[in-house]
């Protein structure tokens, strides 16, 4: 269980969650963001295909982190939820707030 | 690591699927540390699940509250202090699972947490544990110190 981050031809960061994004790890990956927006990257993809279950503490460090990149002037994308996770982002209304695409290749299209 | 969970199963005789009535009481406890939220889910879902026809919706649903309302008693009702122990209780019905987690905090009002679902509320980055268990399970109660959840899910 954890987070590994690349970066892709096109400037992207490309940050997968692996297991779960819970109350226990979620300041791992807002650290992780942290850093990388302190090096100057502005464009994050979060990929959820390797992702079992988020919490609400989960959903609440995506927002945060969606905030911290947007006063950053960057933009924040999601992929790859499986359907249990997209029906706990429609059912908090997340799915309204965040750019969710199906696959991460339709996500990186045009970033 | 050695778990430090203590998991009781007491099993009543319910010899036809079709029959009502309590058919296995689980009792855990667990300190207040985050690090057993999963653990503990596991294996309360599969105590409830074994045996029993549960359909996909109960299975999630089951898993999410449950994470949810450990999460809520050890960071908020036991302050994340290890020397204060949570417990679950689970009453295992054919139909139904009630499922009763209890901290050692103070308790709360549970009519005062906002839900962070309307519009100007939605970049808030708290408050949607209680709201994603009332949205997911049958029924909520609260003890009247607001230290215990009883969470009602039927099975299908």
């Amino acid at each position: 269980m954890g987070f590994s981050s690349t970066k892709d031809e096109g400037g992207v960061t490309v940050v997968a969650v692996d297991g779960q994004l819970i109350v226990g790890n979620r300041q791992e990956l807002k650290n992780l963001v942290q850093d990388a927006l302190e090096e100057g990257d502005r464009k994050f993809l979060i990929d959820f295909a390797g992702t079992a279950y988020i919490d609400s503490s989960g959903l609440g460090a995506l927002v945060s982190i969606s905030k911290k990149i947007r006063e950053h002037g960057g933009e924040l994308r999601l992929a790859e939820l499986n359907e249990d996770l997209r029906a706990l982002f429609e059912l908090t209304k997340l799915d309204t707030l965040f750019a969710i695409a199906e696959s991460r290749t339709e996500a990186l299209a045009n970033f | 690591m050695t778990a430090p969970l203590r998991l009781t199963v007491r099993r009543s005789e319910v010899a036809a699927p079709s029959e009502e009535g309590l058919a296995a009481e689980i009792s855990l406890r667990l300190p207040s540390e985050v690090v057993w939220i999963e653990e503990a889910v596991e294996l309360i879902a599969r105590h409830c699940l074994a045996g029993y026809q549960s359909s996909s919706r109960f299975r999630f649903r089951l898993r999410v509250a449950l994470s949810e309302a450990l999460a809520n008693a050890i960071v908020c009702g036991n302050g994340e202090d290890p020397t204060k122990m949570v417990h679950i209780r689970v009453e295992c019905l054919v139909e139904m699972v009630h499922l009763h987690v209890t901290d050692q905090g103070s308790g709360f009002n549970a009519s005062t947490i906002p839900e962070p679902v309307l519009p100007d509320d939605i970049e808030n980055p708290c408050g949607r544990g209680l709201f994603l268990i009332r949205s997911l399970m049958d029924q909520v109660r609260f003890n009247d110190r607001g230290n215990s959840i009883c969470m009602t899910l039927h099975r299908h």
